[in-house]
């Protein structure tokens, strides 16, 4: 692990600047175009489930530099009621809040490694990895 | 400001001064005026601290403080430059008028410093508010600026119109396209609605719920919605995400959309008859002579 950094969200706007600066990160891993497109994307569903459901938290960047591979990953994490069901969160077409009920399952898709914490009235944590191939 | 403190200070203004532009320049090796030259950042301070020592003379805030102020603030300094400066300017007078009286008990000290704070408190709130209302402004300015360009809708022809969307869609942004559509199909009487996403940097599920939903509306007031411009990660990123736009047709650029639209409407591009053979006719022509 190289260094770190976050973003705090706290409004909508600062999905916008979570994405740009995962962006450049993913960038400066060398990640193409296309992988840096997944990787804003998964940022912006990660960056807007905190900011509709928790309504505060952070998204951090980590890049990780090994002899063989190289990778960023991206950790949300929020103090906000948790999910409760988690099992059905990572199911296609599940929301509560009206949406298409894509944005987990689709960010589990979009990146290589997925792991979610998450208690009821504990917040969650969502660590996602990508691979540079 | 007393009376007897405020002697001792215009006595002593050259020497407070020369203490404060020591302070301040040593400021300077923070980073905040690092682009800013020696020599502006010289007269800069001095002029400051003159207009200080003026509103002190006038017993109060002076029309000289705004026009400064506002001239930095058009120049685009730094506020820090500007409260850093009547913080130094606090501890420096505070600092100057202890060494010049004889007797110091808490009393006499306390007393410099609420006279000392009451002076320099109205010069900082007053910058501050000035910096903010000046930030304010121009945040609303660039608020209503950025919603006239949020959702245009163009007639490029009978029955065609086109919304050419470009940067970061948000849920107030959205909102406002979907009315925009809806209000300009009706307006243009238009059958086919080409949305073009070229310029939209990330499709992610919200933007995608929003498209879909603006498509579904345009087609229960009867027309219909072509989805243009999806960059190639974007189609990536949304097979991905497991978004199905099956409901309506996408075409990669504007101009097959266009093309798909013009078919739907029964017309078609036919190019104009050139002249070619008059041309060559009068090149032969000019030849000959």
């Amino acid at each position: 692990m190289d260094f770190q950094s976050c973003v705090n969200i706290k409004k909508e706007w600062d999905i916008v600047g979570a994405r740009q600066l995962g962006r450049d990160i993913a960038g400066k891993v060398g990640f193409g175009t296309v992988d840096q497109a997944r990787i804003a994307t998964a940022i912006s569903e990660l960056a807007r489930n905190i900011y509709l459901y928790a309504g505060t938290g952070k998204v951090c960047f980590e890049t990780i530099e090994e002899i063989n591979q190289k990778g960023l990953i991206i950790i949300a994490m929020d103090d906000g009621p948790g999910i409760r069901e988690l099992n059905q969160v990572m199911e296609d077409g599940f929301s509560t809040s009206g949406g298409l009920g894509a944005g987990l399952p689709g960010v589990k898709r979009l990146m290589d490694e997925f792991d979610i914490q998450s208690e009821q009235g504990n917040g969650t944590e969502i660590k996602v990895v990508k691979w540079l191939r | 400001m007393d009376e007897k403190l405020k002697t001792i200070v215009l006595e002593h203004s050259n020497d407070i001064i020369q203490m404060w532009l020591e302070e301040v320049n040593n400021h300077k090796k923070g980073d905040y005026t690092a682009t800013i030259s020696d020599e502006l950042f010289e007269s800069t301070n001095r002029e400051f601290v003159n207009v200080i020592f003026s509103s002190i003379e006038r017993q109060g805030l002076s029309s000289d403080m705004d026009d400064f102020s506002e001239r930095l603030i058009n120049l685009g300094w730094p506020l820090s430059y500007l409260t850093d400066g009547m913080q130094v300017f606090r501890r420096v007078l505070t600092e100057y008028i202890l060494s010049q009286s004889d007797q110091i008990d808490s009393n006499y000290f306390s007393k410099v410093l609420r006279e000392v704070d009451d002076w320099v408190d109205p010069v900082i709130n007053r910058l501050v508010n000035e910096f903010s209302g000046s930030w304010e402004n121009i945040v609303s300015l660039q608020r209503v600026a950025l919603q006239e360009l949020s959702a245009p809708l163009i007639p490029v022809m009978d029955n065609i119109t086109i919304m050419p969307l470009i940067g970061t869609i948000d849920t107030e942004r959205a909102k406002f396209i979907m009315e925009n559509l809806l209000d300009g199909v009706i307006k243009h009487n238009a059958e086919v609605v080409l949305i073009d996403i070229t310029g939209v940097p990330v499709v992610d599920t919200m933007v995608a719920h929003h498209i879909i939903q603006a498509a579904e509306a345009v087609r229960l007031i009867g027309s219909r919605c072509i989805l243009v411009g999806i960059r190639p990660e974007i189609a990536q990123t949304i097979v991905n995400l497991g978004i199905d736009l099956g409901k309506f047709p996408t075409k990669s650029s504007l101009r097959k959309g266009f093309q798909t639209a013009l078919e739907l409407t029964n017309r078609t591009i036919e190019e104009a008859q050139t002249n070619d053979k008059d041309i060559e006719k009068l090149i032969d022509s000019l030849d000959k002579e």
